[in-house]
C-alpha cells in the first residue's frame, strides 16, 4: 500500500521563535494584530507499507533519526492512504 | 601527527583550516571527504565551516548523518581531540556528540562581525595555552549560532567545567549586548564531558595571523597541536 504522511515540525513552546516574531511585526506594520505567530515546516512524504500502522512506525522513526531535533522540537504525523 | 580536516559538500572554512595547520603551524594536514570511513591515522580532527548541504533541512543535521560522522564519534570515543568550529559545532550537536542545539540567532540575521570572547576554562586539549579570564577577539559569521540547552544540561555544563568560551565586551563582561546571537548563558563553545571534543561558533582560523586584525584564534590550533604531540 502507499502512504501519505504529513510531517510538522515546530519549536517547542517556550523556545525563541526569531521568523515568527519578525512576521508579526511585519503584519503590525501592515495594521493587522496578532497576539503571537509561531512558525512550523511541514514535509510531505509518500511511502509504501504493509499497512497503516507499519507506515506510521516508518515515519515516526525518520522524525527522531532526523528530521526532528528532540531537544528543540516537537513532531506531529499525519498519515492517509493514497492511490 | 596528521590532523584531518574533513570535508562534506558545501564546506567553505576547509581550506583555510588547512592553511594555518600548515603554513602557520607547519603540521601535517589533509582534507578528508565525508564518505571516508577510517579516520584511524588521524591524531586530531578539525570540522570546518560552511554551510554543510546548503543548511537544509536544519544547520549540520544532514552532514551529522553521513558515514564520516560515525567514524569522527570513534576517534571521540578513543579519546583524540576533535573540533567544530561554527558549521561544525552544528555537525557535533546534531551528532550528540556535544550537548544543545544551535538554533537561529535571535534576531534572524546573518551575523558577519568581530566578537570578544572569555576563556572560561584552559582545562581542555584547545585551551592549554590560554590564561584563564583571558579575553580574545575572534570573528563570527553565522545565521543559526543561537546555543540552547535546556536548564539540567546547561547546569551540567557548568557543573563540569564544560564551557569554554564566552561571547563578552571588551572588558570581559557578559552582557547582553554583546551576545550576538541570543545565545543562553552567553555560551560561544562547549567541549565534551571528556574534554577532548570542542564546539565553538567563532572563527579561530579567521584569527589566526597578524595580517587578518588578530592572532588569538591561533592558540586555540596550538594547543590541539600541543596536546597531541605531549600524548
Amino acid at each position: 500500500m502507499q502512504y501519505q504522511a504529513e510531517v510538522i515540525i515546530e519549536l517547542k513552546a517556550g523556545m525563541l521563535d526569531p521568523e515568527g516574531t519578525t512576521v508579526k511585526r511585519a503584519l503590525e506594520h501592515l495594521g493587522y494584530e496578532a497576539d503571537s505567530v509561531r512558525t512550523a515546516k511541514k514535509y510531505t512524504i509518500v511511502l509504501k507499507a504493509a499497512d497503516i500502522h507499519s507506515a506510521r512506525e516508518n515515519v515516526e522513526e525518520m522524525c527522531q533519526k532526523l528530521i526532528a531535533n528532540p531537544i528543540i522540537h516537537n513532531y506531529s504525523v499525519s498519515l492517509r492512504e493514497i492511490e | 601527527m596528521s590532523i584531518a580536516v574533513v570535508q562534506f559538500g558545501g564546506s567553505n572554512c576547509d581550506l583555510d583550516i588547512i592553511h594555518v595547520l600548515k603554513d602557520v603551524l607547519g603540521v601535517d594536514a589533509e582534507l578528508v571527504w565525508y564518505k571516508e570511513e577510517n579516520l584511524d591515522r588521524f591524531d586530531g580532527i578539525v570540522i570546518p565551516g560552511g554551510f554543510s548541504y546548503g543548511d537544509y533541512l536544519r544547520a549540520g543535521a544532514i552532514a551529522a548523518r553521513t558515514p564520516i560522522m560515525n567514524s569522527v564519534k570513534k576517534q571521540a570515543d578513543a579519546g583524540k581531540p576533535v573540533i567544530g568550529i561554527c558549521n561544525g559545532f552544528q555537525v557535533l550537536t546534531e551528532s550528540g556528540l556535544l550537548a544543545g542545539a544551535l538554533t537561529t540567532n535571535n534576531y534572524p540575521k546573518f551575523r558577519c562581525e568581530c566578537t570578544y570572547l572569555r576563556v572560561e576554562t584552559t582545562d581542555t586539549p584547545f585551551t592549554s595555552m590560554f590564561r584563564k579570564g583571558e579575553i580574545l577577539s575572534i570573528p563570527i559569521a553565522h545565521m543559526e549560532g543561537n546555543y540552547y540547552a535546556d536548564e539540567p544540561t546547561l547546569a551540567a555544563l557548568e557543573r563540569n567545567d564544560q564551557v569554554v568560551f564566552r561571547y563578552v565586551d571588551k572588558s570581559g563582561n557578559a552582557t547582553d549586548e554583546a551576545n550576538p546571537n541570543g545565545s543562553r548563558e552567553n555560551i560561544a563553545g562547549i567541549v565534551s564531558q571528556r574534554k577532548n571534543v570542542l564546539g565553538m561558533m567563532p572563527h579561530p582560523e579567521r584569527a589566526s595571523e597578524e595580517v587578518l586584525g588578530s592572532s588569538d584564534g591561533l592558540k586555540v590550533f596550538r594547543s590541539m597541536v600541543e596536546y597531541i604531540s605531549n600524548k
